[in-house]
């Protein structure tokens, strides 16, 4: 069914540098205050969900290490899965990039003849921009995670890994659902509250339909076992298995970092992904699938594995531990500029800590110069470490961030003034006596100001704008020890 | 004025420690320096200053310039390699030098630098150390002190018992304050969101002065307190650690 011509789905293609997206992010007090209280709800809950299990350092460790392992036999590991998948019935495609994986998954929707998919809630297929990719195909796409569909309803960017309607409230959703649902199926009932009851019911029934129609299901995956072929997807709503037991056709998109060796590893997993994405023991769905299972489920499967840019990342050594991720938004949540901009201002569907070291890995900073949004991301950072202390497999994202940094200036993407400070900056700490004169100077010219308030361009204004700053000392410490001593 | 203070027993009486000052608070807060050489020298410490010293390269490197680290994090070996201990009154400067002077440079000998608190409570294990400060104190406990240093409570310790000193603690104590080096300027809108949050925080705890183990955040926060007009000082560690009768 094609509703009524509905507006083409945003893409983060364009945004600007982060400093002026989280300018006008800032700006916008409702997205604070929902962000606010959503990121400090969950990282109190995360907090108390991990002090549960005494092992959880050692879990962490665990994580990190069965990751890292996946990541240094990788090839082997691939060829392995796709051994077991094609075993069990399933068919597996190799995907370079967002394009390639975006043909095989439209290609194989239009060799059923579909016109419609319904998806389950998946980073890869946001991260390929599919639904953009299938609709401009004429085939419609439909969000079954309720957080996806209100983003979508919204013709809006998810803000957040999990929970990518994060920066909504309950009446804004409510208002959405009233306005939008009715252009792409099911109307909202009349009179829709906005109690969480009643918007899930209205989720429910609208997306019920779109369940018994459609033949064709995407997903992603969270985890793909090796050695037996099995994909598993960890869900809150039930709307995943959904979409994963009633059409016909199943395409799953799969990065190729998610594998893990074997079953028996799954149980590391299973235990730090719940308690740091939604803080609970365990989520109330996970789902398992191997190939194809005759007259139970999809009669049909297809693996994508996609790249983009996974090989790039996996070269530098320090960049690589990116690629331990699984995605669990625990960095997002605790993260201060993250629960502060919200997480279009990053400009990528990997918001947050995740996104400031996995995004411009993906899109080839270690390859070649990226463009001044990408580059601007590693700086997004106040290097706080709170984002290292929450991840569940150990990713150092402060170590990356800051060699992500060196990378960008590298690249020679800093401006001319910020060169020219750390060029003079450099060269008066070279030479004690240069930082002599230098304190000298400075101290004469303003120490017997009380503060300063100075107007400029630049940092200056950067400063300046709601921020005195001290004078230098009239006397520097070494000196007055040198006097001291006389 | 002096009065007598009644110093407890030092395990480090006589030690010669190197005090790396730092190129900030050197150069934009000298009585930092003053106040962690008095308390030092009150513990029996013997204090030397190399004055050949300049800075950890924390601004360079966290920039992203690292070439331009590599000299000084050569330098600040040479001048501190001699000694027994270096202490120095900031956090994140000593996290700089523990975490990431081998990774500016492989082959270089890293000297054992404390920071200020850590060198107090480890090293001469006091946490009395004879002060007397009379006034209602919130602490900002700092990222590089709980994060990259894992100083956990010294600093809490060390004020805890200090004569007249009413502690009192913030909301959210172990969050940034936004501070972030260049990011304060990089990041200005995002950076001076997070400190006013921690303003309204210090704020909202009625404390007459803000504590911490970094000029560097308080020279933010301080900024915005100054621009604010708000009736709160910020004083480093050291400087209340020093105060006597």
């Amino acid at each position: 069914m094609t509703g009524p011509a509905r507006p083409a789905t945003p893409t983060f293609l364009g945004m600007p540098p982060f400093p002026a997206a989280a300018r006008t992010a800032l700006a916008d007090d409702q997205l604070r205050a929902n962000l606010g209280r959503a990121t400090a709800t969950i990282r109190d809950k995360r907090l108390r969900t991990i002090a549960e299990l005494p092992d959880w350092e050692e879990l962490r460790r665990s994580g990190a290490a069965i990751k890292d392992d996946v990541l240094a036999r990788l090839p082997e590991l691939l060829e392995q899965l796709e051994a077991s998948v094609t075993a069990a019935g399933g068919t597996v495609h190799w995907a370079r990039d967002a394009d390639e994986a975006n043909a095989i998954v439209a290609r194989i929707a239009r060799e059923h003849g579909a016109t419609e998919v319904v998806k389950v809630k998946s980073m890869a297929t946001q991260e390929i921009e599919l639904n953009a990719a299938l609709e401009r195909e004429g085939i419609d796409v439909w969000e079954t995670d309720l957080a996806e569909l209100i983003v979508q309803l919204g013709h809006d960017l998810p803000s957040h890994i999990l929970v990518p309607a994060i920066h909504r409230n309950r009446t804004e959703i409510r208002d959405i659902f009233t306005r939008e649902m009715a252009g792409a199926g099911r109307p909202a009932p009349e009179g829709l509250t906005d109690e969480p009851a009643a918007l899930a019911e209205a989720a429910r029934l609208h997306l019920r339909e779109k369940f018994l129609r459609a033949t064709v299901a995407v997903s992603g995956g969270n985890f793909a076992v090796a050695d037996t072929g099995t994909v598993v997807v960890l869900e809150s709503e039930g709307n995943g298995r959904m979409c994963l037991t009633l059409p016909k056709v199943l395409v799953t998109v799969l990065g190729i970092e998610k594998l893990v060796p074997t079953w028996a590893d799954l149980e590391v997993f299973l235990q730090l992904l719940p308690r740091s994405s939604t803080a609970e023991r365990m989520n109330p769905y996970t789902s398992t699938w191997t190939g194809v299972t005759p007259g139970d489920g999809p009669q049909e499967f297809h693996l994508v594995l996609l790249d983009n840019g996974r090989t790039d990342t996996l070269v530098d050594a320090v960049g690589r531990q990116a690629l331990r991720c699984i995605r669990c938004s625990a960095c997002l949540n605790v993260c201060p500029v993250y629960s502060r901009t919200g997480g279009r201002a990053y400009g990528s569907a990997y918001p947050g800590p995740i996104g400031a070291i996995l995004t411009p890995q993906l899109r080839g900073i270690s390859r070649h110069r990226v463009d001044e949004q990408t580059a601007s991301l590693p700086f997004a950072s106040s290097l706080c470490g709170a984002c290292f202390d929450a991840c569940p497999v150990r990713i150092d994202i402060p170590e990356v961030l800051v060699h992500l940094r060196a990378k960008v200036v590298e690249q020679q993407h800093g401006h001319l003034g910020e060169r020219a400070v750390m060029a003079v900056a450099g060269a008066t700490f070279a030479r004690p006596g240069r930082l002599v004169a230098a304190q000298r100077t400075g101290g004469a010219l303003l120490g017997r100001l009380r503060r300063l308030r100075l107007r400029g361009p630049g940092w200056v204004g950067g400063w300046f704008a709601a921020r005195d700053l001290t004078p230098p000392a009239r006397q520097s410490f070494r000196t007055w020890w040198r006097k001291r001593g006389e | 004025m002096s009065v007598e203070v009644d110093v407890p027993a030092c395990q480090a009486t006589g030690m010669r420690v190197g005090l790396f000052i730092t190129c900030f608070n050197d150069t934009m807060f000298p009585e930092v320096g003053k106040a962690t050489v008095a308390v030092l020298e009150r513990l029996g410490v013997d204090v030397d200053f190399p004055a050949a010293q300049t800075c950890c390269g924390q601004m360079h490197f966290n920039s992203g310039y690292r070439p331009a680290c590599v000299p000084l994090v050569r330098q600040f070996a040479e001048v501190f390699g001699g000694y027994q201990a270096v202490v120095t009154p900031s956090a994140s400067c000593a996290a700089m030098v523990r975490h990431y002077h081998r990774t500016v440079d492989p082959d270089v000998t890293v000297p054992k630098v404390y920071e200020l608190s850590e060198f107090l409570v480890d090293v001469l294990k006091v946490t009395d150390v004879g002060a007397y400060f009379p006034h209602t104190v919130a602490l900002h406990r700092t990222c590089h002190s709980l994060r990259l240093l894992r100083v956990g409570d010294r600093p809490e310790r060390l004020l805890a018992a200090v004569d007249g000193l009413d502690l009192v603690e913030l909301s959210q104590p172990a969050e940034c304050c936004g501070f972030g080096g260049t990011f304060s300027v990089k990041n200005a809108d995002t950076s001076v969101a997070m400190g006013n949050d921690k303003v309204d925080d210090v704020l909202g705890t009625g404390a007459e002065v803000l504590a911490s183990a970094d000029t560097s955040c308080l020279m933010h926060i301080g900024g915005l307190l100054s621009r604010r007009g708000a009736p709160v000082r910020t004083t480093h560690l050291a400087q209340i650690l020093a105060a006597t009768r």
